[in-house]
């Protein structure tokens, strides 16, 4: 059996207008085709300004495409993201499309374990079980139980990328998108979140991300996907 | 999903002046939405609009009731307006002055507006006025203090106790937290942030502070000179916007 077709990008491109530099318009990504199975882990490779970020960016409808389309697989049914509404782009982000960035996002006063549990509190998950696996993913990953109750902005580096991890990985969704999500990690940190991804893989998810670390790259990619500058193509 | 409120091409204008000028927006039940945009670009008086407080030179508003039936606002009696505004809406003002009663008790703010919904049981009101203190981290101790002793802060937290107590479907909110330090503005927000989801309100924001934005709102909507210029998903908005003028709002702030 083949796996199931989660996510196509067909013919994307992306350039930003920036209005107060004269005008000056930024070419991006242009014409990127892409397909995304279940049980696979896209690496994107290239070097810094290639537009990797941009593209996961894009895909996330967190940046407007310039043209093209983005089809998700939601529920059953394909939504193209670049034409959504945004309450359609909200319930696929809910239910479908995961994100992790390099550096979590603090929320002034709120603690790391109810930022981890979040995610499932949206998806209708009740609260104790949800502060349950919350802590359970916590400890999995190695933030010292004591840090719990903490809002992470006073946390290391580190620390709350663990937390940002912890948070795009607890909600099972089918579509994970990683941006650098190792880059402050230690080694045994980078096995656990290597560990996680193959566990959420073998669960049927698709994992497109940027490693930029070789050996988790090796470890954790099925198939590269080469990007360059577009100035320097 | 259906709608809770939908703005169709609302215009206000002040005799000659433009207020605001063809706005249309809908609001989802449980969705909190941002207005952003510099002082005068017409923020207060499309929210003001909207919530039936002025009303519009051009366009409709409708308002979807807790029985389903749709009410277009402009053909409402002054009695049902009033009705709505105290069954079913909520109303949070920039200066709390402006949306408390001074001269009774902190207890008596949160209560009144259930007595007005028909509640009379003493015992049952100073129950649930103290549990919204505590809600709204006011020290219940202070429930027979009048709201003039209290900081500029916790005058705003008690207005947002009186606002929500009667439970509203739908809340107004103009700049709640404009003109307070930084630290208290952050608990505010932490507190709305989390009343909101546990209460699954619908609100209307306006804030002119985009990291306002960020923490509350899916949504927001950008205007400029009483037009909305931009609107769409806030992170959208905020990491990539299109509009010159909200590149321009975006790239003015330190840190969203
Ligand atoms: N919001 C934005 N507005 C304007 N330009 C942007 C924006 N986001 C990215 N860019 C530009 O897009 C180009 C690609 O950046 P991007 O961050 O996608 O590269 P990358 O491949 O992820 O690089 P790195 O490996 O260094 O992280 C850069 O020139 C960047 O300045
Ligand atoms: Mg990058």
């Amino acid at each position: 059996m083949t796996a199931a077709l989660m996510l196509e990008l067909r013919d994307l491109s992306k350039s930003f207008e920036l209005h107060h530099q004269h005008g000056a318009r930024l070419n991006v990504l242009r014409g990127i085709d892409l397909r995304l199975h279940a049980g696979e882990c896209v690496v994107l490779s290239g070097p810094s300004g290639a537009g990797k970020s941009t593209l996961l960016r894009v895909i996330y409808a967190n940046y407007r495409p310039s043209f093209g389309a983005v089809h998700v697989r939601h529920d059953e049914r394909w939504i193209d993201l670049a034409k959504a509404t945004p309450h359609e782009v909200l319930e696929v982000r809910r239910r479908t499309l995961a994100y992790v960035s390099q550096f979590l996002r603090v929320i002034p006063r709120v603690p790391a374990l109810d930022i981890v549990a979040e995610p499932l509190l949206q998806m209708g998950v009740d609260e104790p079980e949800a502060r349950r696996r919350a802590g359970d993913l916590l400890r999995r990953l190695n933030v010292p139980e004591r840090l719990w109750a903490l809002p992470p902005s006073t946390f290391s580096g580190g620390e709350q990328q663990r937390v940002n991890i912890a948070r795009g990985l607890i909600a099972r969704r089918p579509i994970l998108l990683l941006d650098e999500p190792t880059a402050s990690l230690d080694v045994e940190n980078r096995n656990v979140v290597a560990q996680l991804l193959a566990e959420a893989r073998a669960d049927g998810s698709a994992v497109l991300g940027i490693f930029h670390d070789e050996d988790m790259r090796d470890r954790v990619a099925t198939r590269l996907f080469p990007m360059q500058a577009l100035e320097a193509a | 999903m259906s709608a809770l409120l939908q703005v169709r091409g609302v215009s206000r204008h002040y005799g000659p002046r433009i207020g605001c000028e063809d706005v249309s927006f809908e609001l989802h039940p449980g969705e909190l939405l941002c207005i952003v945009g510099e002082s005068g670009s017409g923020k207060s008086t499309l929210l003001n609009t909207v919530a039936a407080q002025l009303s519009p030179t051009a366009g409709s508003v409708r308002y979807r009731q807790r029985n389903g039936g749709w009410l277009d606002l402009a053909a409402l009696s002054e009695a049902d307006r009033r009705r709505l505004a105290r069954e079913e809406w909520g109303f949070v003002t920039q200066n709390p002055r402006d949306g408390l009663r001074l001269n009774v008790s902190a207890g008596a703010n949160v209560a009144e507006r259930l007595m007005a919904l028909g509640m009379r049981n003493y015992s049952q009101l100073r129950a649930i006025a103290r549990g919204w203190l505590e809600r709204v981290e006011i020290d219940p101790s202070r429930i027979d203090d009048a709201p003039t002793s209290f900081s500029g802060g916790m005058q705003q937290r008690l207005q947002i106790a009186r606002t929500l107590v009667t439970q509203p479907r739908l809340v107004f909110m103009d700049e709640p937290t404009a003109g307070l330090d930084v630290s208290v503005q952050a608990r505010i927000l932490d507190l709305l942030r989390r009343l909101v989801n546990e209460l699954g309100l619908a609100a209307v924001m306006v804030t002119h502070d985009l990291a306002v934005a960020r923490l509350l709102a899916a949504r927001t909507l950008v205007m400029q000179g009483g037009r909305v210029v931009e609107t769409g998903l806030t992170d959208q908005i905020l990491d990539d916007p299109q509009h010159p003028y909200t590149q321009l709002l975006v790239s003015s702030v330190l840190t969203t």
